[in-house]
């Protein structure tokens, strides 16, 4: 089978951990495009939910850094964090493990990959699930790539790491749907949480939506410091996802909301099968 | 400056409950198994955020700390802002401030 579906999302932890801090006029039009990009999702009938995500020390640290790093049991756990702070219950998140084994394999023909037979899933994952699997009944394969401690993993890799995503969905049986994880422009966790470089995001996006390659890699770590923050490196996560579709993206809902310190952002792309 | 140290004492105490009871009931010897400066012994000792911010430590593995601690978030960020205020800018690492120690960006 082939990709089914893919999304971007936003993770950040106060989108649930400080929901009752925002504005219910900007949250709610938010969580509801979150539950419309469930119902999309379920619409495609996926087997399973690959999610490229930005991890932030839950699992991976300086000591052994992964530039890629992809989930391989059939059990996980989540969220890390204090369940009070992120508004996330601890559960268990159900994975694939012989699935993994075989998209592992692969990638690993073309992009060298670590793979993990135990990972606890932070907000990166969380968050987004949260919202679209929310009994966690919908067995995922989590995917790492380094936006944390640099240095960090090139753009162009994040790119030739979805088109490896790509090439191993077209081999296996099953529907595979795909999400991006992360923030646009943050500056998450700092005094400077909340600042949100609108425009900035808003060209990102735009070069998302078209699928320009070349636009997309055209960052360097230092401009989307400057421009976007730490949180901008997350955006590999959304190049990646472009990658593995080849499509046009569809923005749903963007809005910038201090207080949960980013843009909040869904969009789809379709699948181009060509 | 020994920013990996500091910063893997976080990571260990953000991920691992044993180390949390350590911290609570052996504090001193827990931060023996680190290479830290005495500063940066000094500011975890006192659960000083301020400080550990501007010693450059990551705030994805300062902000779970802080909850460990108790902090509420206005309180995280306003600890943060008070330790810029008081000890000068961001010594090391990506998590440099960029607005003024006065302004509340999100609103808190």
């Amino acid at each position: 089978m082939s990709l089914v579906f893919a999304a971007i999302c936003s993770h950040a932890p106060g989108i649930t951990g400080r929901a009752n801090m925002a504005d219910p006029a900007v949250r709610e039009p938010f969580y509801a495009a979150y539950r419309r990009l469930r119902e999309q999702l379920l619409a495609a009938r996926p087997d399973a939910l690959l999610v490229v995500a930005a991890e932030h020390f839950a699992n991976f640290f300086m000591n052994n850094m992964p530039s890629f790093a992809i989930g391989m049991a059939d059990r996980y756990s989540g969220p890390i964090e204090d369940p009070a702070w992120i508004g996330i219950q601890r559960t268990s998140v159900p994975g694939d493990a012989a699935l993994s084994r075989q998209l592992i394999r692969e990638i690993m023909q073309t992009v060298d990959v670590a793979f993990a037979e135990e990972w606890r899933f932070d907000h990166g994952i969380m968050v987004p699930l949260s919202f679209l699997t929310p009994a966690y009944d919908l067995p995922i394969v989590p995917i790492n790539i380094n936006c944390q401690g640099p240095p960090l993993t090139p753009l162009h890799r994040a790119w030739a790491l979805g088109e490896a995503l790509r090439r191993a969905a077209d081999v296996v049986p099953q529907r595979l749907a795909v999400i991006g994880t992360g923030g646009i422009s943050h500056w998450p966790a700092t005094p400077d949480s909340g600042k949100i470089n609108e425009a900035w995001d808003r060209q990102l996006l735009d070069r998302w939506v078209r699928n320009d390659k070349a636009a997309l890699l055209s960052y360097s770590d230092v401009d989307t410091y400057r421009d976007a923050g730490q949180g901008g490196f997350e955006i590999r996560t959304f190049i990646s996802v472009a990658a593995a579709a080849r499509g046009r993206g569809h923005l749903q809902h963007y809005v910038p909301i201090p207080i949960f310190a980013v843009g909040c952002t869904i969009a789809t792309m379709d699948i181009d099968a060509s | 400056m020994s920013l990996y140290q500091l910063q893997k004492f976080l990571y260990d105490i953000n991920r691992d409950e044993s180390v949390q009871r350590k911290y609570r009931t052996d504090l001193e010897g827990l931060l023996d198994q680190y290479e830290l400066t005495g500063e940066e012994r000094g500011a975890l000792a006192a659960g000083d955020i301020g400080l550990i911010y501007v010693l450059g430590a990551n705030g994805q593995l300062l902000m779970h700390y802080a909850a460990f601690l108790g902090m509420s978030w206005p309180a995280y960020i306003q600890a943060m802002r008070e330790g810029v205020a008081k000890h000068g800018p961001v010594r090391a690492g990506v998590y440099a401030m960029t607005t003024h120690v006065s302004e509340k960006v999100a609103g808190v």
